[in-house]
């Protein structure tokens, strides 16, 4: 049923319905509503036996869900940020050990300068701690994605990081529909973990490996991470099977049908992105939208297919890999490595900076006129006079250093 | 302005300014609420900066008859909603409101009172403030200026309004409030009425 509601709200709601046994979180904002409604949730006896662990910190949080899984229990956890990179020690053992936890992140920038407005960069810095992850466009993907996680985890034994944009998605009200119990328990069974601690049988895992074997176990992980990329599609087929909803599965496509200049996006982006697609195809243009549901495990050959008919693409990725150029713009050009296609790969909505329709409108307009840089990453909403000005005043500085 | 767009477009977009603790997230929120039990589409997003007593507050709402997909912030609004009148003397207030839209001043002041020129706004002004100090007892505005903007756009019904208040707020608190929209309804028809930008308390 339809209801107008704060986005980390459902999201709540959704998770309590998964029937998790074990909630552990440490507030941070944009996450801080999701985790407080959580915590009420629990405290009102509506989240069945699922017991709220109010931890110390986010290295806390991630290590008691570690610790809940691997004695068997539903593990969920909720971040942003710094809170997000506190974890990071502890992500990919969740991960090497294969416990399915699943994890919400509320994206928001990384400091400094602090910083509470989303971008995408605490999401992208852990894209390589072998968990999967997933981008909602909205919020009823969002909450539809949550049951969906849960759903890919426990079959793959993979953690998953469910990623929705901090205050854009987070403090939204909108209509919204959380699936009722029957749904989710249809779509969920109990979890049947792959091995129990359990101190009446004692075992060990995570136990030290080698030389002789650690490039094993990696390539086992790296091969089961590949799965997602069937499970991924038909977790969402199930979900459509008992919601009537389609949401998830790798990727979205929006009028890509001869589309010849293609945004690629993840995130709440393609909403607004989608309304400049009609906006520009009522003026002829023949441009189109690739949503990325899934970063990782990166769905190569679903992107190759769709993308290698355009002759443009824009990569709109809202962090930046300092140095090098983006996450999401590197993966699209291996992708089309060999083909025609022109890669541009732009930065734009970093620090809560919102990606406006302007903008959008202005960077297909300008690939399809040959007018963006297909070599140099483009800082598309940059003030450029005020970066130029600072810019002379570090290099004056240089030279008074030297 | 109804929700059907004065101009033909598709969508009614609000923007709410005041202050940490005036309820302007709250006001936003209830505006989509109402909206949504009318069969609408609404979607309601705060802009936080650090959430701080006093500190500037702004708030959106869209209101629309097809599901509403885009996240961005509202830069062109139908209607401009103030709930603190110092802060009309802050740069951006006015910023991008459609020529001829609503702008709604929390004010016991007549509207050429306030010392706006230059604008081809709409202004009305109501005390929300004493308006809510004679209920409530605090000087919370939001409600009364949410029925004002009902009563002057018609964009929801005071009822519907009412409606949502009362399920966001229960018992005295909800009653309250509910009295308070209906008196910046009352407020708002009487400007109407008079046919001129002038609000007086009633």
């Amino acid at each position: 049923m339809l209801r107008q509601v704060e986005g980390s709200r459902a999201v709540a709601e959704t998770v309590a319905r998964c029937r998790p046994d074990v909630v552990a979180a440490y507030p941070i904002s944009p996450q801080t509503h999701i985790v407080e409604a959580l915590s009420d949730l629990v405290a009102e006896g509506r989240a069945g036996r699922c017991r709220f662990l109010m931890v110390e910190s986010e290295f806390g949080a991630m290590s008691a869900c570690i610790g809940a899984s691997a004695a068997g229990g539903r593990a969920y956890t909720a971040t942003a940020s710094q809170g997000l990179l506190f974890m990071a020690e502890a992500l990919p053992n969740a991960s090497g050990l294969r416990l399915p936890i699943v994890m919400t992140v509320a994206n928001r920038a990384l400091g400094a300068p602090i910083n509470i407005w989303n971008d995408h960069s605490d999401a992208m810095s852990q894209r390589d701690a072998g968990w999967i992850q997933l981008f909602a466009a909205s919020n009823q993907e969002a909450v539809d994605l949550h049951v969906q996680a849960f759903a890919v985890a426990e079959s793959l034994h993979v953690p998953v990081m469910v990623n929705m944009d901090g205050f854009v998605l987070t403090h939204a009200v909108e209509a919204i529909d959380v699936p009722d119990q029957e749904q989710v328990d249809a779509l969920l069974p109990p979890f049947r973990p792959l091995h129990v601690l359990d101190p009446e049988h004692p075992v060990t895992i995570g136990a030290m490996v080698g030389p002789e074997a650690f490039t094993e176990v990696k390539y086992l992980e790296a091969r089961r991470q590949l799965r997602a990329l069937d499970v991924v599609g038909e977790v969402a087929g199930r979900f459509h099977d008992v919601t009537g909803r389609r949401s998830g599965g790798l990727t979205s496509s929006y009028r890509l049908e001869d589309a010849d200049v293609v945004l690629v996006g993840l995130g709440s982006l393609l909403g607004t992105a989608a309304d400049v697609v009609d906006e520009l195809r009522d003026q002829g243009m023949a441009v189109g939208l690739l949503g990325v549901t899934c970063l990782r495990p990166w769905p190569f050959d679903e992107v190759r297919d769709t993308l290698a008919r355009a002759s443009r693409v824009v990569v709109l990725n809202r962090a930046v890999s300092v140095g090098a150029g983006t996450v999401l713009g590197g993966d699209v050009r291996l992708t089309l490595a060999g083909t025609p296609v022109v890669v541009h790969d732009v930065v734009s909505g970093l620090g809560g900076r919102p990606v406006t329709r302007d903008l959008l409108r202005r960077l297909l307009t300008d690939a399809a006129e040959g007018r963006l840089s297909d070599h140099e990453l483009v800082f598309a909403d940059l003030d450029e006079s005020l970066a130029a000005r600072a810019l002379e005043s570090e290099l004056d500085h240089e030279e008074v250093g030297r | 302005m109804s929700a059907s767009g004065a101009d033909g477009r598709t969508a009614v977009e609000v923007r709410f300014h005041g202050r940490g603790g005036q309820g302007v997230v709250t006001a936003a929120e209830l505006l989509s609420v109402a909206a949504f039990a009318q069969g609408l589409a609404a979607q309601a997003i705060p802009s936080f900066g650090s959430e701080r007593t006093g500190a500037p507050v702004v708030a959106f709402c869209r209101v629309a008859h097809r599901p509403i997909r885009s996240h961005d912030p509202i830069t062109n609004p139908d209607a401009v909603i103030v709930q603190d009148p110092t802060m009309l003397q802050i740069p951006g207030i006015l910023d991008g409101l459609r020529p001829g839209g609503l702008l709604l001043v929390n004010s016991a002041r007549r509207p050429e009172d306030l010392g706006l020129t230059g604008t081809s706004a709409r202004l009305v002004t109501v005390p929300a403030s004493e308006l809510s100090r004679s209920r409530l007892g605090r000087p919370v505005p939001n409600t009364v200026l949410l029925g004002a903007l009902a009563g002057l756009t018609g964009i929801v019904s005071l009822s519907a309004l009412q409606e949502a208040i009362r399920s966001r707020f229960s018992g005295d608190a909800g009653e309250h409030n509910a009295a308070l929209a209906a008196d910046g309804h009352r407020v708002a028809h009487e400007t109407l009425a008079e046919g001129d930008s002038r609000a007086q308390a009633g």
